[in-house]
């Protein structure tokens, strides 16, 4: 017997260890670029734009108008068909019995599934030959947008799913039988039920577009100057960031732009962590 | 009755795009498909399918087009990031899922949370500044810290929060009943982890491993950042066979994004020819994930 409390001690050291590792790791990143980055950032950060050239001087504003532009525009492509995809698989599709639709409801899951499984390369490549090259649409905003409005549609898809899922099936019920038809029961009772947790799943689709960078590497032109229009070329903070590291090696402002970057983020994953726990606790 | 017609009519259309939205996936992955493919067809019927696949010289000014060496980088980097993100990811999974108090879960949870989220960018940038100096004070001829080895690392924390999530959730979905039964047999709790609980969440833990394996193909700015880029075979740099991780490399993902923008003619299709073979890849790893956890579902 305490040659197993050995081995378990053993194994269970092993298995708080590797806890630790993975908690210190997120904190040695995350440190690292705030230590190396905050100092950097003052007022006129955010308010001047990067100068270009090779000394990497100026601060990001461009950079976060590009970014919001690139959220709001790739938002309004990829919410529609994702929130509308995610209604008709979990109100719809359980009582078809037509074989034919049957099949297609398979199809379009299985789309959804490979489709969140292409590499964000593959997008970029495939905005570029469609998009930027064979529609003209040039790099730009726009392009840019549609190639990552494919990125988050199966983002959207998934959590508006879980979203709905959660809604009481009485609801439902309670709505058909006092003669509401499907699609009147899913506007008026089921989508306004499912609005906070939709509304995570459109947030953490921001944060992708937020950290996205090869498919704008090659759909977003990578000019530094602030949009005037969704033709307009552009570079998003991320894509800053690789630019100021690889080409103009101005670290310090990398880091910086890295540190913005992060902030947001964390503060991204606290909103939706917030809504979903007040979702847990309505709910329970 | 006029107003009833009406109701059923909206019914009826809405039915309609809603499908059609829920179908849209399918078009892009087909578009994209189609994309690649139509672009890549030139560089495949003039270079040759198994001559590029085959070939490790990558000189597009010589009309030479051979993308082994970026398969042999691409491999090489995943399964440095395998070798050294899995036991990390696997050991956070069981200590979230069986062994760790509610606080500590509390804190490591949304630690791995946050390293998913951390931009791909931030990665490269933090493996520029911080492993690439590190790896450069290792001695050895030619060392110059850009190659696998950083890249590498830098990959197998982006794949962590991946495999980790995935293979805590089929440790949590084995059945309480086994874990129970285990226990009042006299088993230690180790016991029970390792050959009750561990065996029976297997399908879903290679599962989770593929699919982080996918994941690690894919990725692509922190692998420019620091992978250093150059088309090589990697070859061990001295006596130790582990000193092939000190080469510099290129990945398939990074030969795309490094050379599309200038690209033009035979080249630009030969780029996507890059494209379709990591586009094979990678949806052969992600269906034989799909596969594996069908079969542990069945089993």
């Amino acid at each position: 017997m305490k040659k197993r409390n050995a081995a378990q001690n053993t194994a269970f050291g092993v298995f708080w260890l590797t806890g630790a590792v993975a908690v210190l790791i997120m904190g040695f990143v995350v440190g690292y670029i705030m230590v190396k980055g905050l100092p950097g950032i003052t007022a006129d950060f955010f308010t001047t734009s990067p100068r270009g050239g090779l000394s990497g001087d100026g601060g990001i504003y461009s950079t976060i108008v590009t970014t919001f532009y690139m959220i709001v525009v790739t938002l309004v492509f990829a919410t529609p068909l994702g929130v509308g995809a995610a209604i008709y698989l979990t109100e719809y599709s359980s009582n078809i019995d037509n074989k034919a639709i049957c099949k297609l409801v398979s199809i379009a899951r299985f789309g959804i599934e490979t489709l969140a499984g292409v590499p964000s390369i593959i997008f970029g490549l495939f905005g570029y030959a469609l998009f930027v090259s064979a529609l003209n649409m040039g790099f730009s905003i726009l392009s840019a947008s549609l190639a990552g409005a494919c990125l988050i549609i199966p983002v959207i898809i998934r959590t508006t799913e879980e979203a709905l899922k959660s809604v009481p099936q009485g609801y439902r019920e309670g709505s058909l039988a006092l003669g509401a038809n499907r699609w009147e029961t899913t506007w008026k009772v089921v989508l306004p039920a499912a609005l906070r947790g939709i509304s995570t799943g459109i947030l953490l689709s921001a944060g992708r577009i937020v950290s996205e960078t090869a498919i704008f590497f090659v759909t977003l032109g990578g000019s530094y100057r602030v949009p005037h229009s969704l033709m307009s070329g552009g570079r998003t903070m991320a894509l800053h960031v690789y630019y100021l590291a690889m080409e103009t090696r101005a670290f310090d402002k990398a880091m910086s732009t890295a540190a913005v970057l992060v902030a947001l983020i964390i503060i991204m994953n606290l909103t939706i962590n917030t809504i979903t726990s007040r979702i847990s606790t309505k709910q329970g | 009755m006029t107003s009833g017609t009406r109701r059923t009519g909206i019914e009826k259309a809405m039915k309609t795009v809603l499908l059609i939205s829920a179908l849209a996936s399918v078009l892009i992955v087909l578009l994209i498909f189609i994309f690649t493919m139509k672009e890549a067809t030139p560089a495949f019927r003039e270079i040759g399918v198994w001559k590029m696949l085959s070939d490790t010289t990558w000189r597009p000014g010589n009309d030479q087009f051979g993308i082994l060496a970026m398969i042999a980088g691409s491999g090489l980097v995943t399964l440095g990031a395998v070798l050294i993100g899995v036991p990390l990811a696997l050991g956070t999974a069981v200590f979230l899922s069986e062994i760790a108090p509610c606080w500590i879960a509390g804190i490591v949870r949304p630690s791995i949370e946050l390293l998913a989220g951390i931009p791909s960018v931030v990665y490269g940038l933090f493996g520029m500044v911080v492993l690439v100096p590190l790896v450069r004070t290792i001695p050895a001829p030619g060392n110059a810290g850009y190659g696998l080895l950083a890249a590498s690392i830098v990959l197998a924390v982006m794949i962590l929060p991946t495999i980790a999530n995935i293979s805590e959730f089929a440790i949590r979905s084995v059945p309480k009943g086994y874990k129970e039964g285990s226990l009042a047999l006299g088993a230690t709790k180790w016991e029970t982890i390792s050959r009750v609980i561990i065996p029976a969440a297997k399908p879903g833990i290679i599962s989770a491993v593929v699919l982080g394996l996918g994941r690690a193909l894919g990725e692509t700015i922190a692998m420019i950042m620091v992978i250093g880029n150059s088309v090589i075979l990697p070859t061990a740099i001295t006596d130790n066979p582990l000193s092939i991780f000190l080469s510099r490399a290129r990945t398939l993902t990074g030969n795309i994004a490094v050379e599309i923008s200038y690209a033009t003619g035979i080249h630009e299709s030969a780029l996507f020819a890059t494209g379709v073979v990591l586009f094979i890849l990678i949806m052969l790893v992600n269906g034989s994930a799909r596969f594996l956890m069908k079969m542990g579902v069945k089993s």
